[in-house]
């Protein structure tokens, strides 16, 4: 792993964490379409790792590898090994469902469910058969708060999540994830569709939610990722380049298609 | 603009004025019939009394019973049609393979084709006397097995305007809902089919709208005999097989038996046009709704 850690000091409380998410000698394919190859990668616990990388180099891919989203592809092929604690979530055994109650994700664009604010969080309990409003509500409540989103809706919790900002709207999709206390979130390009303000709010919201989320990030906003991540990772045409800490990775990279790519001065 | 254009224009003009005008003529038609028809028996009496006998020699004019007839074979195929109907749109449009799917669909697609005097038979002469070993009171003419028969007819209607109304339901919608762990059933029936409602609501209606006019099923299998009862077991006779009997019979033309029928058409024709702009205004709704 990482060589140069020693020069920072919070790579030492970064050692210490526990490993959360592990991807090893991962290929994936759609039919002949040689996606990722070979990725070996450690993700610690409790901690923002941003993925870059130019347009179509596999970070999405990537992301959906750890819930199980690519699974809908029907061309889609993995060898390799996906392990969340330790665990390979591609063995058979593997209940999907509980795996992405595990693993929360947040889209590109917002996209809340067609009914109120309340039933867009409440959505993750209903589905496992809570309902008691009392223990809803709490929930709900709390999940709202987690996501900075509360004070703006308290007083409208059953208008339509379609009457909110997009901004608004992706809190929310936030929240709907945290509802269901997840310990990672997969987050695919989240702010890629709002305004700088907006933007800032959830960057804000993710370096909150860092202290009880493994968070793994992809975005094409470099400044974002220096902002807001541990470390960065750099994909290119399904490689993974370059895996390290973020200040070094921005300050001084190590390998040349890095920094061509962090600098702009691409292709 | 050249004048073989101008000639096609007109040509395509003169097209669609003849369906506007049939419809206006028919619509007139109906309306001045009854007009006479009313002139003879209040329209009270027409609403509110429980017989309908103009051909017999103690006449009666009351709707209900043709109402009652028609609402109950139309209900009996919508029960039958609507769960059948949306379980086979969700299952093509979110579970079958599209293999599978490129096969169900044009086979469901034949239910359709089939001619509806074919229906008829096969409620009369299979249905029925299939039923009849279940249900010991039941009449060889009777509401249960015409409304039955019409809810299978009407089964493919359903389904294709369900699974277009499902799969128009963007697809980050799944996405979100499978990434929070649901599986396809909830999916399916807490995600997609309130947001496909609007399109669901419009199936159903146009399905009413449909069940109300049919002719040839309720003509042949549920009787002719005007019969104020719910009791689907019974012989009942709706509006369009009362049409059928008096345009087939030996009433002369221009009698009041005769305008029972413009009057009976009326009635049929306000229920069908209502539906059928609601559905339109529904389906209004729900397009800016995604737009
Ligand atoms: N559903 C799919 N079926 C087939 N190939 C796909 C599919 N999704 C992605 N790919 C291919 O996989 C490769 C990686 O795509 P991916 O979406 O992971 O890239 P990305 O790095 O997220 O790109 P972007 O920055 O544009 O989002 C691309 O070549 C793409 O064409
Ligand atoms: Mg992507």
């Amino acid at each position: 792993m990482s060589q140069n850690e020693s020069s920072i000091s919070f790579d030492f409380t970064d050692r210490a964490k526990k490993v959360k998410l592990e991807a090893i000698g991962a290929h994936v394919y759609y039919d002949d379409n040689h996606v990722l190859k070979d990725i070996n990668m450690i993700v610690r616990e409790n901690t923002i790792t941003a993925l870059i990388g130019p347009s179509g180099c596999g970070k999405s891919t990537f992301l959906r590898l750890f819930n199980r989203m690519n699974d809908y592809i029907d061309s889609f092929q993995l060898s390799g090994q996906v392990l969340i604690d330790s665990q390979d979530i591609y063995e058979r055994n593997v209940n999907v469902e509980n795996l992405r109650k595990n693993v929360g994700m947040v889209f590109q664009k917002p996209n809340p469910f067609p009914k109120s604010i309340f039933e867009n969080v409440a959505f993750g309990m209903r589905i496992r058969g809570i309902s008691k409003k009392t223990e809803l509500e709490g929930i709900v409540e709390d999940a709202l708060k987690n996501a900075v989103l509360w004070d703006e809706v308290k007083d409208r919790l059953q208008k339509p999540a379609l009457s909110l900002s997009g901004g608004q709207q992706q809190r929310l999709c936030i929240a709907r994830v945290l509802a269901v206390k997840p310990t990672v979130l997969l987050m695919d390009e989240p702010a890629s569709a709002l305004d700088p303000i907006a933007t800032a709010k959830i960057e804000e919201l993710i370096n909150v939610l860092k202290e009880q989320y493994t968070i793994l990030i992809v975005t094409h906003n470099m400044q974002q990722a220096s902002r807001i991540s541990d470390k960065t990772a750099f994909f290119y045409q399904g490689q993974l380049i370059e895996y390290e800490a973020t200040r070094d990775i921005f300050i001084n990279p190590r390998k040349d298609l890095t920094e061509r790519y962090i600098t702009g001065r691409f292709g | 603009m050249k004048i073989h254009e101008k000639i096609i224009v007109l040509f395509l003009w003169m097209c669609s004025s003849i369906t506007v005008l049939t419809t206006a003529l028919i619509i007139w038609i109906l309306v001045k019939e009854s007009v006479a028809f009313f002139e003879h028996v209040s329209i009270i009496d027409f609403l509110t009394d429980l017989e309908w006998t103009p051909l017999f020699s103690a006449k009666k004019y009351g709707i209900l019973p043709l109402l009652t007839g028609t609402l109950l074979c139309t209900l009996i195929s919508i029960f039958v049609a609507l769960p059948i109907g949306i379980s086979i749109a969700f299952y093509l449009s979110e579970y079958a393979p599209d293999r599978l799917r490129s096969i169900l669909k044009p086979t469901l697609e034949i239910l359709a084709a089939i001619p509806t005097v074919v229906y008829g038979f096969f409620a009369l002469t299979v249905v029925t006397p299939f039923l009849k070993d279940f249900i010991p009171g039941l009449n060889t003419f009777n509401a249960f097995s015409a409304g039955l028969v019409m809810g299978i007819m009407i089964i493919p209607m359903i389904s294709s305007l369900c699974e277009d109304a499902i799969r128009a339901v963007p697809d980050s919608l799944r996405q979100a809902s499978y990434s929070m762990g649901s599986t396809v059933f909830q999916t399916s029936f807490k995600v997609l089919l309130p947001a496909a409602s609007s399109g669901i609501i419009v199936s159903i209606i146009l399905a009413v709208s449909r069940a109300l006019g049919e002719t040839m099923i309720v003509s042949i299998a549920a009787g002719q005999q005007p019969n104020l009862t719910l009791n689907p077991f019974e012989t009942v006779e709706t509006i369009t097989s009362y049409i059928v009997q008096v345009s087939m019979g030996d009433v002369p033309q221009g009698s009041i038996e005769f305008q029972t029928i413009f009057a009976a058409g009326l009635t049929l024709f306000i229920f069908t046009f209502f539906l059928n702009n609601l559905s339109h205004l529904i389906r209004r709704k729900y397009q800016e709704k995604y737009e």
